[in-house]
């Protein structure tokens, strides 16, 4: 499959330059950081309870360095002149979208791996539920899957790397800010809202350890509806 | 091979190529020859299926650019003016990866790109990367990527852009070794290198195809072409005299007895002119082939007018 070619030389691009691994170390420390001076500082709490502070923050995290992450994908074939390479060659646009999807997603994955020695480090000092663990991380992956795919949309979009995480990162705030949008709209539209905004609804449950098919669908439907509208970008890209 | 039948591209308002036809045989070697901004790169960048035309039909090995570019694609090997290459990749990986992605099996790549290395000379730097090689050796990957997978048709859009001259003329034997093999369309606005590799030539200007044919066909439709560069020393009016019955003549330098002038004739004249000036009591200083037919016959066409890029 043509799809998973791009994606292994696109992930080996990643892997073979520093700006992928500084990226992923800065995120993490910052990610740290938090972990160490919120969810563990403070009064006691529970080890759920820091779990789902771990959670929290980290979402956040995922969500910034998957518009690092994403924002090279089609933006530097643009940059570089690299695209016309894809374009003469026998590939369908979707080929080269999820491609990128995945190499992005797999580097991604690899960040989300790093901060697993945080839920360690309250399993050694308490008691961790695996079932929790293992919701805040498949949360995690979806948000972030989303996002990735936001941002593929905004790499497409854009000339070159910064306008394409600046586009990225506004498309993001966008959604995360429909639950500001639910609060000041009336029925329905404030339903709407609220069932579109990237966090408020759809990621507390992951964060407590509850998984939902309706938080999943969403995540998975703006990751379909992203990347088929980066897909529309490129074939658009022919006409001019 | 290709029929291109009323191909235009609009980008706006500015009509990049407007009503281009022509059409190509199979294994022919094509230059595609036009001033910088004539519409050469919009022209091939359409036949690669990186663009889409705005009207015109352009069908290659039977298929049509637009309704069934993934055909035109397995068969096309495309050199964009800018080689696309991965900087972090080295030549042999990266051959390797275009072989993959254009269809050809896991087993053959290995052979290909061995191949492919062979003909474009880069045999020496298979294991380095991309961004330590020379701008020669750049372009080099750039026409080892087109026909990697062994492509009907080859489009190098400017492959000797950048090149010093000794790159240059390698260029030109690897562009010549790929004839038999392979349909090539290659674009330049560098004449020597169109009229020493190519059997046809396609002029375009200013978007619109102005002539087509080989270099001698269009010598012959525009009324002949060449100069001829005579030095003589002697009086300036007996050179006039002698040299006119070959053709219109310039006189470019007359100082201290010496004589240069530009004869417009075609070169095959210089040794009835040589033996015109020693029977007449000159003394020849230099006789020599002037500017090609090609650059006079593009000049002509071309109007001499740079076109906007």
């Amino acid at each position: 499959m043509k799809a998973l070619l791009i994606a292994r030389r696109e992930l080996s691009g990643y892997l073979r330059t520093l700006s992928g691994y500084v990226v992923i170390a800065v995120i993490l420390a910052l990610n740290g950081l938090f972990f160490n001076a919120y969810a563990l500082g403070g009064a006691s709490k529970r080890s759920a309870e820091v779990l789902s502070q771990f959670f929290y923050y980290s979402s956040g995290f995922t969500i910034v360095a998957s518009v690092f992450i994403s924002m090279r994908l089609l933006a530097e074939e643009r940059q570089t002149g690299t695209l016309p390479l894809l374009y003469s060659s026998p590939l369908r646009d979707r080929d080269i979208v999820l491609g990128k999807f995945l190499a992005g997603l797999a580097f991604l994955s690899l960040y989300v791996l790093c901060t697993l020695y945080m839920p360690v480090l309250v399993l050694v000092n308490g008691k961790v539920s695996f079932g929790h663990v293992a919701a805040g991380y498949l949360g995690l992956l979806l948000l972030g899957s989303a996002s990735l795919a936001v941002g593929t949309f905004g790499s497409a979009l854009a000339r070159n790397q910064l306008l394409a995480a600046i586009t990225s990162a506004v498309m993001l705030v966008a959604l995360i800010l429909c639950w500001l949008l639910a609060r000041i709209t009336e029925q329905p539209l404030s339903d709407v809202f609220s069932a579109m905004s990237l966090w408020n609804q759809h990621f507390p449950p992951f964060q407590s350890g509850l998984i939902h098919v309706r938080d999943v669908v969403y995540y998975l439907v703006v990751t379909y509806v992203a990347l088929f509208a980066a897909t529309r970008v490129l074939e658009a890209r022919r006409w001019r | 091979m290709i029929q291109v039948e009323g191909l235009t591209k609009y980008y706006g308002e500015h009509a990049a190529i407007r009503d281009l036809a022509f059409t190509i045989g199979q294994g022919e070697v094509i230059g595609f020859l036009g001033l910088n901004g004539a519409g050469k790169s919009t022209t091939l960048k359409v036949l690669g299926c990186v663009l889409l035309p705005t009207a015109g039909r352009v069908v290659i090995d039977g298929h049509d650019v637009v309704s069934n570019a993934h055909e035109v694609r397995q068969r096309i090997g495309y050199l964009p003016d800018v080689p696309p290459l991965y900087e972090e990749m080295t030549v042999g990986e990266y051959l390797a990866y275009v072989a993959r992605l254009r269809g050809v099996t896991a087993r053959d790549t290995t052979a290909r790109v061995g191949e492919a290395e062979e003909k474009t000379g880069l045999r020496e730097v298979d294991g380095e990367l991309i961004s330590t090689l020379s701008h020669g050796y750049r372009q080099r990957v750039g026409v080892a990527q087109a026909l990697v997978h062994k492509p009907a048709l080859l489009i190098l859009d400017e492959p000797t852009s950048g090149l010093d001259p000794r790159q240059i003329v390698e260029m030109r034997d690897v562009i010549r070794g790929l004839k038999g093999t392979h349909t090539v369309l290659v674009s330049s606005h560098i004449l020597p290198e169109i009229s020493q590799t190519c059997d046809r030539l396609l002029i375009i200007h200013k978007g619109t195809l102005v002539a087509q044919g080989t270099e001698e066909e269009l010598g012959r439709k525009m009324g002949g072409g060449g100069s001829i560069e005579v030095e003589v020393r002697g009086d300036r009016a007996r050179a006039l005299e002698v040299l006119k019955p070959f053709g219109a003549v310039d006189v470019d330098r007359a100082a201290d007895g010496v004589v240069s002038l530009t004869l417009r004739a075609s070169p095959d004249e210089r040794p009835r002119v040589a033996q015109a000036v020693v029977g007449a009591g000159l003394e020849l200083l230099r006789l020599d082939q002037g500017a090609g037919q090609l650059e006079s016959i593009f000049l002509r066409l071309t109007h001499g007018q740079e076109v906007r890029a």
